[in-house]
């Protein structure tokens, strides 16, 4: 079937199956791998994107759900030639070590600082307990998400 | 150690002992870094591997013709199909690359599949016929050495290893020193489990083998060792390993379970059969079968000490379970043997270790590598001492502490770098913040969100752990790495080549690091790796890549430079760099033939706080310190980050991470049954350096990924001993056993 969406503020179409899920079609379709597949069943946060400007895990969205909705990625979040400040907070602060994670927290990480600009501690810990890190022990991450915040 | 908001300034282009921006930081950030499952080509097609359901069965007969009809598919390869050698192994080749007359793991690759599609290859796959006759597995591995042979030619003897003539034996080794019967005034005793860990990396095992029209093939994969994966893929193909080129990919974590290989024979049969890029990646699922776990283990100690606290005599037996194929089982029970003891100095010790073959998942490196075993044992049993004697634990250990100039049970003098007083005092001396007060968010008591408990019940622990392991390669293997430096006409930049494989881990900024720092000059890039431009680097494993990486381009540059010099042209340089010689152990006594069997060690100390909900089992670790020996920080920020995630895979297996396996098959391959630690499980971690250099190694350095996991798991279940005042003594420590179910 044939899906027609906004992807990062492009219009975009792609022939997907029934069965195929928005991260699928991200990757393999739309040519935005940014996106990660490593647990694909909604545990792992790795393919966390804005649907709608609602954070979602896209393994768990169909393709064909998106359909004449608009989806935000890992890639649309630079500006020209800039890093977003939660990416530049990312590679400042040492929270990027094998980097699966790095495009689901940065993406998490922006919807937690639109909902709430000045989270504690805790908060913070909570509201990305939904990404797993296997590399980092979160540390470097918790300390990039408070030098966002700063900025 | 943890960079704070205010004080994270750290460099884009460093120099050694600069805190330095990851290399690959910013397109890490943005998505662009390409990931093996994010390759690409025109016109490939997708594998998909058939595996089977059984833990032991014989295959009566395998039919594809439903398979090869199927839309969109391209071939469907079995056993009959490998051009080559039939078997492949890290370091004994007993594995089939497809099974051909028998299974001997849930999940085993028994054929290979490739469509136009992902979808039609995992249907194809689903139509592959296998008739299997399922035999007894072999699932107890202290019984393994009684039950029938899974290989009767016992692949893994007559390499030097002692010569047990049982069936299962992958590799028995015996460490006897002075008189281990000596009594002291002091007896303790334990037994203890260590249930299977994954490395649950998260990038899946994926890559793209891309044929080159000349008979040969290019490899693209995320793996720990490009060299040691050609030597195993070119004779199972057929090929000179000219003809096949492995390519670094990029790697999604790796941890010890990208040292085997997964994909690599399988995507290169199916695009050399096709001539079509062939791309592979695995399922969650698929994974956990798709690359080898830590070994479970079971030890039993004892412990003498004279009334003092001075150790007398310590006997161990440690039982792996190797599972179906030998992997790098053989090395995992001599670390686990060597290390049995802890960095404490005894004249009078027994190690009696066994690895056997079962028909459960394979087992092999996993970061820790048999240290970690032996250490939540030891570390166990030193605070059992302690408690006997009535004694500081932390004073035990330093009473004990094994310095440069101390033996080890395989005869072993240190010669080099052991700080373990130092490590010890330092830990111990953190401050550990205060109990905090109740009421208080849920969020900060044990069960969390799940808002169990308002803090009655709930006690407070602290635990003590010192753990060591070797860095590099032992027992006499070959251990090298090659670099080779291109500086410019201009002299005013240069390029790298190592093939030395970044594994999240950091290496690559270490490599350029020493560049900089040695040719001084600013514009040094590191080319991708290959085994096409470049030597083998040895594998990211074993706590090596730093010092032989550092090692293999402070040679080269320091050779690029002289030639420069001479010449005054453009220079192309390649090196090779060695550690210094290890020695075998004997295989009767296990003590060390030459001068040393491992090359060099690191020591940490760890510290921890608990809460313990004892009346439901629910845990919180509130806080970690830890000293680690690191030689010297090539890169603190990368130091501080190794130690900080080694410590949450320990936290892991310490209280959630076990590979649940029922007669040989995995029950729980997702990430929603096999847990590991979120940001809410992990407590901050206060890091002390202790930067005492290594003699023999590079700009003193010392390999810094292993300890943390090493000692965590020891120091977590210490600590939950002392909230609980229970035993203990398997981990990972379940609720059941918390609460004394």
């Amino acid at each position: 079937m044939r899906i027609a969406l906004k992807v990062n503020g492009e219009r975009s179409e792609a022939d997907v199956w029934a069965g195929e899920s928005l991260l699928s079609a991200l990757r393999g379709r739309l040519g935005l791998p940014g996106s990660k597949n490593a647990c694909e069943q909604g545990e792992c946060g790795s393919c966390s994107v804005f649907l709608d400007g609602t954070l979602v895990c896209s393994c768990l969205v169909l393709a064909a759900q998106a359909d004449g909705h608009e989806v935000a990625t890992v890639e649309g979040l630079a500006g020209d030639g800039e890093l977003h400040p939660v990416q530049a907070a990312f590679v400042e602060a040492g929270a990027v070590q094998c980097g699966f994670c790095t495009p689901g927290l940065v993406v998490a990480t922006e919807d937690l600082l639109r909902r709430n600009p000045d989270p504690s501690d805790d908060e913070i810990r909570e509201a990305l307990s939904g990404n797993l890190c296997r590399c980092t022990g979160y540390q470097k991450i918790l300390d990039a998400v408070k030098l966002a915040m700063a900025r | 150690m943890s960079a704070t908001a205010t004080e994270s300034a750290t460099l884009e282009r460093g120099h050694i002992g600069e805190a330095v921006r990851r290399h690959d930081a910013i397109p890490k950030v943005t998505g662009e870094f390409a990931y093996s499952s994010d390759l690409h080509a025109a016109g490939m097609l997708w594998g998909h591997t058939v595996r089977s359901p059984h833990a032991h069965a014989r295959v009566l007969a395998l039919d594809t013709s439903e398979a090869r009809a199927m839309p969109g598919v391209h071939a469907v390869l079995t056993h009959e199909d490998v051009p080559g050698q039939k078997t492949y192994g890290l370091e004994f080749p007993d594995q089939p690359v497809l099974a051909s007359d028998r299974v001997r793991y849930f999940g085993e690759a028994v054929a290979i599949v490739a469509a136009e599609e992902p979808e039609q290859a995992r249907r194809a796959a689903a139509a592959v016929r296998v008739e299997y006759e399922p035999l007894e597995p072999v699932v107890d591995p202290e019984r393994a050495t009684e039950q029938p042979p899974l290989h009767p030619d016992r692949p893994t003897m007559g390499h030097g290893y002692r010569d047990d003539p049982r069936p299962n034996v992958v590799r028995s080794i015996v460490i006897r020193r002075g008189d281990p019967d000596a009594e002291g005034d002091v007896t303790v005793s334990g037994e203890y489990e260590i249930g299977q860990q994954d490395q649950a990396f998260l990038g899946p095992e994926s890559g793209l083998a891309v044929p080159d029209g000349e008979g040969g093939v290019d490899v693209y994969v995320a793996t720990q060792w490009l060299h040691v994966d050609r030597d195993q893929v070119a004779p199972c193909l057929a090929l000179e390993p000219e003809q096949v080129r492995i390519h670094l990919a990029g790697v999604g974590g790796a941890f010890g379970g990208r040292e085997d290989l997964s994909i690599q024979v399988h995507a290169a049969m199916l695009a050399l059969h096709t001539v079509r890029p062939v791309k592979m990646s695995y399922s969650r699922e698929e994974s956990f079968v798709g690359h080898i776990h830590r070994h479970p283990a079971r030890i039993w100690a004892e412990h003498r000490a004279e009334r003092t606290g001075e150790l007398v005599s310590v006997r161990m037996r440690i039982l792996l379970d190797g599972g179906a194929y030998a992997s790098s089982s053989t090395a995992v029970i001599s670390n686990a043997c060597t290390f049995a003891v802890g960095p404490y100095a005894v004249e009078n010790v027994l190690v009696d270790g066994l690895v056997v073959y079962t028909n459960n998942p394979p087992c092999g490196a996993m970061r820790g590598f048999g240290a970690v075993q032996s250490c939540i044992a030891a570390e166990a049993q030193m605070d059992r001492l302690a408690a006997a004697l009535a004694i500081d634990p932390v004073e035990l250990r330093l009473l004990n502490a094994l310095e440069p100039g101390g033996r080890l049970p395989t005869g072993q003098v240190i010669s080099g770098s052991l700080p373990t007083r130092e490590v010890i005092r330092r830990a111990a001396a953190i401050p550990i913040p205060q109990a905090e007060e109740l009421p208080r968010d849920v969020i900060r008591l044990p069960g969390g969100a799940g808002n169990t408990t308002r803090g009655d019940g709930v006690r407070r622990g602290i635990g003590f752990a010192v753990g060591f392991k070797n860095i590099c390669y032992s027992e006499g293997f070959d251990d090298s790495c090659a670099a080779r430096v291109l500086i410019a006409a201009d002299g005013r930049s240069a390029t790298i080549h190592c093939a030395a494989a970044e594994v999240g881990q950091g290496v690559t900024d270490v490599v350029l690091q020493v560049a900089r720092t040695e040719l001084e000059i600013d514009d040094v890039v590191l080319a991708s790796g290959s085994t096409a431009a470049v030597g083998s680097a040895g594998s990211s494993s074993a706590s090596r890549m730093t010092w032989m990486a550092a090692g293999a381009v402070q040679l080269a540059c320091r050779a690029a430079l002289d030639e420069r010099e001479r010449t005054g042209v453009a220079v192309d340089v390649e090196r090779v760099y060695r550690h210094p010689r290890t020695f075998e152990l004997d295989p009767e006594t296990g003590q060390v033939a030459g001068e040393r069997a491992h090359v060099a060690f690191a020591v940490s100390a760890m510290r921890v706080v608990v809460e313990v909900d004892v009346d439901l089992g629910l845990t919180r670790v509130a806080w970690i310190g830890t000293a680690q020996d690191v030689g010297r920080a090539v890169n603190p920020l990368a130091v501080a980050g190794q130690i900080e995630g080694g410590t949450a895979q320990g936290l892991g297996l310490a209280l959630m991470e076990e590979i649940q396996v029922r007669d040989g098959a995995i029950a729980n391959a997702s990430f929603t049954d096999y847990l590991i630690p979120t940001f809410l499980d992990m407590p901050p971690v206060v890091s002390e350096l202790i930067e005492d250099p290594e003699p023999d190694a590079p700009y003193g350095v010392k390999g810094v990924g292993e300890p943390p996991t090493v000692v965590s798991t020891a120091a977590i279940v210490s600590a939950l001993r002392d909230a609980t005042g229970r035993e203990l003594s398997r981990v990972p420590v379940r609720p059941d056993d918390i609460v004394g179910l």
